[in-house]
């Protein structure tokens, strides 16, 4: 029998959890804490310089390796600066375990020094939440949080730890356990095969099928199983954002993605189908546009392993929860020995598709001439080229997100991460480098523009003492380019606080922390400064790339309209 | 139209907390909420009363069963069902109206526990229906205060909302 502090119990625990890494800041309440970790060395602890960044770098790393991330902060303020890396995963369903110290238990309720009701704040954007009682749960509490937190819909788990349960005077039998039950949580894995059966009488029996798929897909590693079924059927298919890499862009199948600043002919594909297959999607407001206008000759299938995501916004003719491998290989089993009676009407869907393409060919932007400034869409296609379109890519939020979505192509799930459910600025430079830590032999690049980055740099510091070698793309616009966007469209061009004036010299900034950065403002610099750049995947380079300042992202869904109704440019709609 | 959605939850700390913070979050409505221990000590049955239409009702039931801490739960609405609701009532009693509470509250089988010389304390049961009738017909002669227990229910016949 092993006797073992509760800090000591946290350190095993971890190890024995297969966690190679966590992301955390010390201070008072997690001291006990971080003395175990100092006295172990099968743990890494990456100093952040900001407690976001902590999360967003485990958020970071969930997102590419489909494990939880750990984050361990102290309370009070430690734990409240956490609390948007919290919901930004929360939104997205990334597993993720966030251990808060918190005062010793008789100081709680007592305004103590740094004490915040944790569990309190963080509620309504957890899957879960605990606070331990005594040292001796620690081992299962921890598992049941990991567990929580990875399976079904994954979610984060907040561990709060009052100072006193982690005491090193304190020694409690530790072991390890390898399972644990929670009767009030028994997650979903297959579907009804009753209704898979419908859904798959429907989907041969379609005249104008289309399958909109979302996370569910990447986080239920189920893009190889979707692969098969949709090349089996030959229907278009499209992602959300979340979705990108789900499905190969590259397909001819593939009509990209969909949504407010979608692809013209997903969103066309939408609103004139008569069956939408949705797989692990959620129809969020950014998908849907006006749901009173949404689809309106679509049946629905729709399969997700949270119940509560049926029929939320859009009523699901055929709801199916399960997750979402299990339900598409019973498809996929059942497609196989059955007859398609729609051969026809598809090949006059994909005329219809076809046309769709051909129309926006083109339309979306021009690049760059001579003189010109730089396009940032130009920006991101020569990245894509530049990275043989096999890096991790992480972005910030507005613009330069959607450009990044648009024009760098994912043949693969995992590899764009973004925030889309919480829209979170400054995510992506701190969740590139929780890749990167993981990922040392990939390129990580993180497209971000000059007021994203400016939220997170700090994490330049800890990339400093890790030697994290990501590479930034900063898409300098000069100006809040999606606030802009909207400014131009809602406000009659009043840039209300749109614009960034004072902004650094990033050169410069980035030099004081020992890095490269390369300022870009033609056309004929920005491959050489992308050869430089990604000629040593472990060296640090930001890219500051001067863009047009007026340009606007297209096509963008009209407010209050159908998925159809879109602006394809400054002066074209549908 | 009125659901009565009775929980079994957890009987932890801050279980309670989830399933009101739920209610706001979501800007779902709660009218009446009545939570006790069971007799096995590991649980609470918590019963809320609450107007949807079948699309919120749907979404209410699928976003609790969706806390942890919520082990099972029942619309008892969806069937047959008893529903009970205790209230305690002050009333001015001086005078004429000494005699006509008495009167009243015997006509809804209530009963006066407390009595003072200018007041009586009435103890009422029944469906919230009845409940508010008694308040209406207390209500001309001079209601001091009321405590309403919110609404308990439970299904009848074999029904049982049990682990």
């Amino acid at each position: 029998m092993e006797l073992l502090s509760g800090a000591d119990m946290i350190a095993r625990f971890l190890k024995d959890e297969g966690v190679e890494r966590i992301y955390g800041y010390p201070g008072g309440a997690a001291l006990h804490i971080y003395d175990a970790l100092f006295r172990q060395d099968s743990v890494q602890h990456i100093l952040v310089r900001h407690e976001q960044a902590a999360t967003h770098a485990a958020d970071g790393y969930a997102r590419a390796s489909g494990k939880p991330g750990v984050v361990l902060v102290t309370s009070g303020p430690g734990a409240t600066n956490a609390v948007t890396g919290i919901a930004t995963a929360y939104m997205d369903s990334i597993p993720m375990v966030v251990l808060c110290g918190q005062v010793a238990s008789h100081l709680i309720g007592e305004d103590a020094f740094q004490e915040t009701d944790i569990v309190g704040v963080t509620r309504p954007v957890v899957k879960h939440s605990f606070s331990i009682r005594h040292p001796s749960e620690i081992p299962e509490v921890l598992k049941k949080a990991f567990y929580l937190a990875s399976t079904g819909r994954p979610g984060p788990v907040v561990v709060d730890i009052p100072k006193d349960m982690t005491a090193p005077t304190e020694r409690y039998e530790y072991v390890y356990p390898k399972k644990v039950k929670i009767r009030s949580y028994n997650p979903v894995t297959r579907g009804h095969s009753g209704q898979i059966k419908k859904a798959v009488d429907m989907m041969l029996k379609a005249r104008r099928p289309v399958f909109y798929t979302g996370g569910g897909i990447v986080t239920g590693r189920a893009s190889e199983a979707l692969t098969d079924l949709v090349h089996r059927l030959g229907f278009p298919i499209t992602t959300t954002l979340m979705g990108i890499g789900g499905y190969p862009q590259g397909d001819q199948q593939s009509l990209g993605w969909l949504g407010m600043h979608g692809s013209y002919e997903a969103n066309m594909a939408m609103h004139h189908a008569d069956l939408i297959v949705a797989i692990g999607a959620r129809f969020d407001d950014r998908v849907t546009n006006n749901t009173s206008k949404f689809c309106p000759t679509a049946k629905i299938v729709h399969v997700d392993i949270d119940p509560s995501s049926i029929s939320k916004t859009v009523r699901a003719d055929v709801p199916i929860v399960g997750a979402a491998g299990s339900v598409i290989d019973e498809m996929i089993s059942l497609v196989q020995d059955r007859e398609a009676s729609n051969a026809e009407a598809l090949g006059e869907w994909w005329k219809s598709i076809e046309g769709w393409r051909a129309e926006r060919e083109g339309k979306l932007y021009e690049p760059s001439k001579p003189g010109e400034a730089l396009k940032p869409q130009e920006v991101i296609e020569a990245v894509y080229r530049a990275t043989r379109g096999e890096a991790f890519v992480t972005t910030d939020v507005g613009q330069h997100q959607m450009f990044a979505a648009q024009y760098y192509k994912f043949a693969k799930p995992n590899r764009f991460i973004t925030s889309g459910g919480l829209g979170t600025m400054g995510f992506g430079f701190p969740a590139a480098m929780g890749i990167k830590l993981s990922y040392p032999q990939d390129d990580v690049v993180c497209f971000t523009g000059e007021g994203s980055f400016q939220m997170m740099m700090q994490e330049l510091s800890t990339c400093k003492q890790f030697d994290v070698g990501v590479k930034i793309v900063n898409l300098n616009n000069q100006s809040l380019g999606m606030v802009r966007q909207w400014q131009d469209l809602n406000y009659k061009s009043r840039h209300a606080h749109s614009y960034m004036e004072s902004l650094p010299d990033f050169a410069k900034l980035i030099e004081a922390y020992g890095f490269t950065a390369i300022k870009v403002t033609t056309f004929d610099e920005l491959e050489p400064a992308l050869e430089r750049a990604f000629a040593d995947t472990n060296e640090l380079v930001f890219l500051d790339i001067y863009v047009d300042p007026f340009e606007h992202v297209y096509p963008m869904q009209v407010p209050l309209g159908s998925m159809r109704d879109m602006l394809l440019s400054k002066t074209e709609r549908t | 139209m009125r659901h009565i959605i009775s929980i079994l939850l957890e009987n932890e700390p801050g279980a309670l907390s989830r399933v009101v913070g739920l209610f706001s979050q979501r800007n779902f409505n709660i009218e009446t909420l009545n939570v006790a221990p069971t007799e096995d000590p590991s649980l609470s049955r918590l019963t809320v009363t609450t107007v949807g239409d079948d699309r919120v009702i749907e979404q209410i039931t699928k976003h609790l069963n969706k806390l942890i801490d919520v082990v099972k739960l029942v619309d008892l609405t969806e069937g047959n069902h008893i529903e009970r609701e205790l209230m305690l009532v002050k009333v001015k009693a001086l005078g004429a109206a000494r005699d006509e509470v008495k009167r009243t509250a015997d006509i809804f089988r209530a009963q006066i526990v407390d009595v003072t010389p200018s007041v009586y304390t009435v103890q009422i049961t029944g469906d919230a229906g009845k409940l508010d009738a008694f308040v209406q017909a207390m209500a001309p002669i001079g209601i001091l205060e009321v405590a309403r227990t919110g609404v308990s229910g439970i299904a009848r016949g074999d029904k049982l909302l049990s682990l």
